[in-house]
């Protein structure tokens, strides 16, 4: 095999991985080449716009490359042989001339024209505000003027203009949502705010990107973008209280969830329960996932988590319980049970 | 061409050099050494081990990442490795291999010297070197390696967060070395501007120093910004100081800037050398003179300067005002151009001349490939909503692995074999070395190529683990095999060269036919490194045959031999015109005791024993001081 059959090699496998990256396998719900809102689409169009030159650039200087294997026992350039300051010529063209002028084109679409969408919205452009804050390793969704309060799971509503307010109970997270926009630093003492928009209903995973300790890697999140209606339905259910125990052993749950460690550090509106260091559990069941979208919440996992936190997400805050058995499956009983009184 | 001993009395000459230079041998003769060639070789070695250690780690990473929720690691393992991943490869390898080991050993041969320009301090630059990179795997071994990154950002390293010694190890440990980078980078730019032979002006100084002249200048202004920011995050830590505490005034974003305005200038400090061995290479195995030079130049000169500059792109999602955000990504932009000069010197360079693709130059071939990669994927960097969306992804990984293992590590292997048979006096196995580059270069390109396609897929850096829905497995597997077939291609290098240390075939003064002046003297260099001075006259000293056998002549008749005394010459800064004699110290144990009284230093600091740390604080001064009441030895 000679040179240039491997270099050919080496264009073939980029072609085949970019084109494995783009017909994907598995989900791409964290993928930012499948945006799912202008400023996400506008990112997405600029990469290709950039990976395309950049297809340019380097197929050119590899068949310079190529040239000078296959010149290998010639001197001097093709055609002009030995005339130094054409040579010369050479580089300022390659190296100066032509990389002011495409830079200088990337600069004004990207840094002119992309920036001012993918920027924080000016205030008055925007239609409703929700705060988030990060905990090592959690999310704690706001919504002003409402009294609901959720973690790792945000509801929005589609086709809203939303600004998003950001914020850090400890070190510094980044918020991102590669679907629906770039990502946005959490900042200690700082509030940082960026547009969330979604086109259309639909699930969009993301996750911390800013390394902060330990859990930094289970530091996930899920938007729901819903219709409008239903947003506001979820909205009502949300900042509605708790609802009362249904029966004995979820009376007996509360009881459990009130006189040990779970309420000093979790937040049940309605209960005596305002813990801050944890998620709000209001309406925990009505959620998909657990830690942060660890584990599926469903009662086998919820049990687990429960009993042994530090074995599904070594390092995390919450401490194992030690309860008599009739005790936990009280609790657990009850903590499923936390849901909408609608729903 | 080798300086023929022709007469007699040439021949008595040299034997009074040999005489006045000689060293002790065995092991003091190493301890108490101040020949650069020396130091150059233990810096190589030292380096060479803390590159086995990181690529341990790299490979245990990779390993734990083969596939989803996999569990060979524990997530503190797994951050304790990463971090120590990074200050490895970046502070105890690249940059000391590139300046304390090629720079050390080739710069004052490649300028006519016969030492640097302060070897004391060159040695106790490397002890402490080697005393702060033990002082900093002590802390893995103990099970309390530093675990916040090597960017090691505030408040994930404060006191509050992260109470563990761990981040204690990384800030003393990286104050501790940077005493030893800094002496190796003043030792560069006084070696360079006053040792260089008579004739050597600027304008014919060979590339590589002009690469190192560079680097040496940006270490200088680097550093101090990060031993502040060191400084301050030690003060918060041990002594209960605010600088980087919101709730007392501080600013964490302060450590930021700090840490950027010294980590960007960083990698082009990390960079530079490898452009430096390019432009060595280049010609020699082009068979002619490098196109463009005075461009050339320039640029390695700007992109120090310009690296200054750009160090907020690093912050492009923190929330900066959009004008300071743009005026850095401008920034970024317009040091793309000297890059693309550099780039294009090379190629035009192989395109015009007869290149010969030995191991050398195919390194420098793969150097180039992964240099655009790495250098394409870095402008786009600078476009600000796509760094919002990509960095702190793995597209950032594969980006700076491009251009740290591709651009920068890549000359250095090549380096090694271009040089391996001037400093070891045999040749390597050609085949071999073939053989060993496409191994690291197909490992290469399968282990961090497809982190950029996972990173556009969402994958988050340092992450210990990730979860299996998200079409991210295939590629990790496919870096994880990249990285033991890397691994294996970096074995064979060792191997080959290994084995040809005590087998290659003889490999006479001049093997490739180089251009620059260290191919003039034997092979090894002997301690003096040029029984004369050699008198210059471009910068492609080897090739101008008349000046060497003028050389020769100057030797019969002993002008410019200096086997008077332990000496060399000084020119003058800009045009090399012969401006004294100086007499040069000999070997010491000072250095070395420096370094053990400075270890004890921050040892003790470490362990918050402040009064006995001051104790060897003082300690230090007195062995400093004693040596300088040493009298230079006497020939």
């Amino acid at each position: 095999m000679n040179h240039r059959q491997r270099l050919g090699g080496r264009g073939l496998a980029l072609v085949a991985f970019t084109l494995l990256a783009v017909s994907g396998c598995g989900s791409t719900r964290q993928s930012t080449l499948e945006p799912e809102s202008h400023p996400a689409r506008l990112i997405e169009r600029l990469w290709w716009w950039m990976l395309g030159g950049s297809g340019i650039v380097f197929s050119g200087a590899v068949s310079f490359l190529v040239l000078a294997y296959v010149r290998r026992r010639r001197s001097g350039l093709p055609l002009f042989g030995e005339r130094e300051g054409l040579m010369t010529a050479l580089v300022v063209a390659f190296g100066i001339a032509i990389p002011v002028v495409t830079l200088s084109g990337l600069f004004t679409a990207s840094n002119i024209f992309v920036i001012q969408k993918t920027s924080a919205p000016s205030a008055s452009s925007t239609d409703m505000t929700i705060e988030v804050i990060g905990h090592q390793w959690w999310w704690e969704f706001r919504y002003p003027g409402s009294a609901a309060v959720t973690a790792n799971e945000m509801h929005i509503p589609t086709q809203t203009r939303i600004n998003l307010v950001v914020r850090t109970a400890d070190v510094i997270h980044s918020f991102w949502v590669p679907q629906l926009n770039r990502k946005i630093d959490l900042i200690p003492g700082q509030e940082n705010r960026i547009l969330l928009y979604a086109d259309r209903p639909g699930r969009y995973r993301g996750q911390c990107a800013e390394f902060c300790g330990a859990q930094h890697a289970h530091m996930a999140l899920e938007v729901y973008a819903e219709p409008p209606e239903r947003f506001q339905t979820w909205l009502a259910n949300e900042a509605a209280p708790a609802p009362e125990p249904a029966n004995e052993l979820a009376r007996r749950g509360q009881g459990v969830f009130l006189s040990n460690a779970c309420a000093s550090c979790h937040t049940i509106r309605g209960t005596d329960a305002d813990g801050k260091i944890g998620p709000d559990l209001t309406h925990v069941g009505e959620r998909d996932m657990l830690a942060a979208e660890t584990i599926p919440n469903r009662l086998g996992y919820l049990g687990g988590w429960i009993l042994d936190p530090q074995h599904v997400k070594p390092g995390n805050k919450m401490p194992g319980l030690n309860l008599s058995g009739p005790d936990f499956r009280a609790l657990l009983h009850y903590v499923d049970g936390l849901r909408f009184e609608a729903g | 061409m080798a300086i023929g001993v022709s007469t007699p009395e040439a021949r008595r000459r040299i034997g009074r050099l040999e005489r006045i230079w000689e060293e002790p041998s065995g092991l003091v003769g190493w301890l108490t050494t101040t020949d650069h060639k020396r130091i150059g070789l233990l810096y190589f070695f030292t380096t060479l081990f803390f590159f086995g250690a990181g690529g341990v780690e790299a490979l245990l990473m990779r390993t734990q990442l083969i596939g989803p929720d996999a569990g060979v690691l524990s997530p503190e393992a797994y951050n304790q490795l990463f971090t120590m991943h990074g200050v490895t490869m970046i502070f105890l390898v690249v940059i000391p291999m590139s300046t304390g080991a090629f720079g050390n050993y080739l710069v004052p041969l490649m300028i006519g010297a016969r030492d640097m320009a302060f070897p004391r301090m060159n040695a106790v630059g490397y002890w402490i070197y080697a005393a702060s990179g033990i002082f900093i795997y002590v802390g893995l071994f103990i099970g309390r390696a530093p675990n916040a990154g090597w960017f090691d950002y505030v408040p994930l390293a404060s006191k509050e967060f992260n109470p563990s010694m761990g981040i204690d190890f990384y800030a003393l440990g990286l104050l501790f070395l940077g005493v030893s980078t800094t002496m190796v980078a003043i030792n560069f730019i006084v070696t360079i501007f006053k040792l260089r032979a008579p004739g050597m002006s600027l304008n014919r100084l060979p590339l590589f120093c002009y690469a190192f002249l560079a680097v040496s200048f940006a270490l200088v202004f680097a550093l101090p910004p990060l031993n502040t920011a060191l400084v301050f995050l030690e003060l918060d830590r041990l002594a209960g100081f605010h600088f980087y505490d919101v709730a007392f005034g501080g600013d964490s974003l302060l450590w930021q800037h700090l840490f950027w305005i010294f980590g960007h200038p960083e990698v082009y400090i990390i960079i530079l050398p490898a452009f430096g061995i390019a432009t060595s290479i280049i010609p020699t195995f082009s068979r002619r003179k490098m196109v463009a030079y005075p461009f050339v130049a320039i640029a390695e000169v700007l992109v120090a300067f310009i690296g200054f500059g750009v160090w907020a792109h690093h912050m492009f999602a923190v929330g900066l005002a959009t004008v300071t955000a743009v005026y850095f990504a401008a920034a970024s932009l317009i040091i793309v151009i000297p890059s693309a000069i550099q780039l294009f010197a090379w190629i035009t360079t192989l395109v015009t001349g007869r290149p010969r693709f030995a191991t050398p130059l195919l390194f420098i071939v793969g150097f180039i490939v992964f240099f655009i990669i790495g250098g394409l994927s870095g402008i786009m960097f600078a476009a600000i909503p796509f760094d919002q969306q990509t960095t702190d992804t793995y597209f950032v990984v594969a980006h700076f692995h491009f251009v740290i293992f591709g651009a920068a590590m890549f000359p250095l292997l090549g380096g090694m074999y271009y040089w391996f048979p001037k400093v070891t006096g045999r040749m390597y196995y050609e085949r071999f070395g073939q053989a060993s580059f496409w191994l690291t270069f197909v490992g290469s390109a399968l282990t961090f190529f497809p982190m950029h396609i996972v990173g556009l897929l969402g994958m988050p850096r340092r992450v210990y683990t990730y979860p299996d829905d998200l079409g991210w497995g295939a590629y990790n597997l496919s870096e994880t095999i990249g990285s033991y077939v890397l691994g294996a291609g970096l074995v064979l290098i060792l191997v080959n060269l290994t084995v040809s240390l005590f087998r290659g075939r003889p490999a006479g003064n001049d093997p490739w036919a180089g251009d620059t002046l260290e191919w003039s003297t034997t092979s090894p260099p002997p301690e003096y490194n040029y029984a004369v001075i050699p008198v210059v006259s471009s910068p492609y000293a080897m090739w101008d045959t008349e000046d060497r056998e003028a050389d020769a002549r100057r030797l019969d008749r002993g002008e410019l031999t200096l086997e008077e005394g332990h000496e060399t010459v000084s020119t003058t800064a800009q045009d090399a015109v012969l401006d004294e004699v100086l007499e040069m110290p000999s070997e010491s144990w000072s250095p070395l005791l420096v370094a053990v009284a400075l270890s004890g230093f921050f040892a003790l600091l470490l362990t918050e024993h402040f009064v006995a740390a001051g104790g060897f604080f003082g300690l230090t001064l007195i062995v400093i001081a004693a040596w300088h009441w040493q009298e230079p030895q006497e020939a």
